[in-house]
């Protein structure tokens, strides 16, 4: 199994004007990820899947993630002059990461018996520009995840054959596994609330003791 | 069976003429006696729950001794809806308009956690509260999934139902109440949620316990 390092050099080599990063994990599992940027996606899933070494032939599965924007602080260190005397200082520098959704791709070899190989593709932000290619042209599997995708998180998959809701109904709004869902007001006495369902038993606990 | 003495007929005259091999009863209860003994339900599962009632159908079981035996692939022939699994927003329409299509008398099983409340899927943004919200049930059965015996115990507690009933009064089945509706209103896919959420006419919001 080839490491993502050489992965990305194979696959840049291979289609031109292809880039992709390495995404760190820092779980236990350490298992890192490559970002391929849509415009060549198509062609890098296509080359990943009939490349001799790769031979990733089998979508397993294929997610949508929704980051929201985020605040990212990182501790940097920076050379001041301290009274007279330049030291060292740690310095908190915030920088704002606009949110995006995110699919991403497990990637297995049925020929070589390797994997897997995790594919990620970012959309631009997370209202208008929420475009990705479809990957189902490549592997096939991915036709109703990625409709399902399409139904949770609103992603709008491009060159998708049939790309409808699978779960909730034409015409229904939402996309109910965004972090920003607002569900239907419909709370019912539950005799043992906790957690979320404590929020709003308290909410129509007031709501009720107001007329 | 029916503990009240029979009308119109003393029950020490009745039990001396049975004792010479002549039954008397009530029309009303042997009407019921006949529609008790011969509900057949309706073919159709939503989810794990219907595993349950197809094992209460088999030899194990044995639903066939209650009269049950024959599950009808037509809503058009069958009294008896079991409402056995999750039922989705998605799939209340249709279980409706299921519903609709039975002829009276029909009654209706709600099997198992999801059909009665929305068991484990409650608080999700899918699940219908309970299919309660838009037709009447006349047997709710708690259990993820209820048991075989509780779907029969469930059967015989609707069997009981029906003998209470009477031809006229309050407790008649609704084929003999002219006042009373057959069809629902199937609930509309909307934006956000079904439209309407509930059908206030065959479901109130449960009342709150109040901890002061």
């Amino acid at each position: 199994m080839l490491s993502p390092e050489e992965i990305k050099a194979r696959a840049e080599a291979a289609v031109p004007g292809a880039k992709l990063d390495i995404v760190p994990n820092d779980s236990p599992s350490a298992q890192r990820s490559l970002l391929v940027d849509a415009s060549h996606a198509v062609a890098v899933a296509t080359f990943l899947r009939y490349d001799v070494e790769l031979r990733l032939d089998y979508c397993s599965n294929v997610s949508g993630v929704d980051w929201l924007d985020a605040e990212i602080s990182e501790k940097v260190k920076v050379k001041k002059v301290v009274d007279g005397v330049e030291k060292e200082v740690d310095e908190v520098r915030k920088t704002k990461r606009p949110g995006y959704l995110e699919a991403v791709y497990h990637l297995y070899s049925m020929d070589k018996k390797h994997g897997p190989v995790v594919l990620r593709m970012r959309t631009e932000n997370r209202a208008d520009k929420n475009h990705l290619p479809s990957l189902t042209p490549v592997w096939r599997g991915a036709e109703f995840q990625e409709r399902e995708i399409f139904d949770l998180y609103g992603i709008i998959f491009d060159g998708h054959p049939d790309l409808r809701r699978i779960l909730m109904w034409d015409g229904y709004q939402d996309h109910p596994m965004r972090k920003d869902y607002v569900e239907p007001d419909d709370y019912e006495y539950e005799p043992t609330p906790h957690d979320e369902v404590l929020e709003k038993a308290k909410r129509q606990a007031a709501a009720e003791a107001k007329p | 069976m029916n503990p009240e003495p029979q009308a119109g007929i003393d029950e020490g005259l009745r039990s001396e003429l049975s004792k010479q091999g002549i039954f008397t009863t009530k029309l009303a209860d042997i009407y019921n006696w006949g529609r008790k003994n011969s509900v057949w339900p309706l073919q159709f599962g939503l989810a794990c729950c219907a595993i349950e009632m197809i094992a209460t159908t088999m030899a194990r079981y044995d639903l066939a001794r209650f009269g049950a035996e024959v599950f009808r692939p037509s809503p058009r022939q069958a009294d008896l809806m079991i409402v056995a699994g999750t039922v989705t927003k998605k799939m209340a329409p249709q279980v409706v308009r299921l519903y609709n299509q039975m002829p009276e008398p029909k009654y209706v099983i709600a099997m198992g956690a999801c059909a009665i409340s929305g068991g484990p899927f409650k608080q999700g943004y899918n699940v219908l509260k309970g299919i309660d919200r838009f037709i009447p049930v006349d047997v709710h059965i708690p259990g993820c999934p209820p048991r075989p015996e509780a779907l029969i115990h469930a059967f015989m507690t609707l069997q009981q139902k029906i003998s209470d009933q009477t031809f006229a009064g309050p407790n008649r089945p609704r084929h003999l109440d002219p006042a009373a509706p057959s069809e629902f209103p199937v609930p509309q896919f909307g934006e956000h949620d079904l439209v309407p959420p509930n059908n206030r006419n065959v479901w109130q919001p449960p009342a709150r316990a109040r901890h002061e």
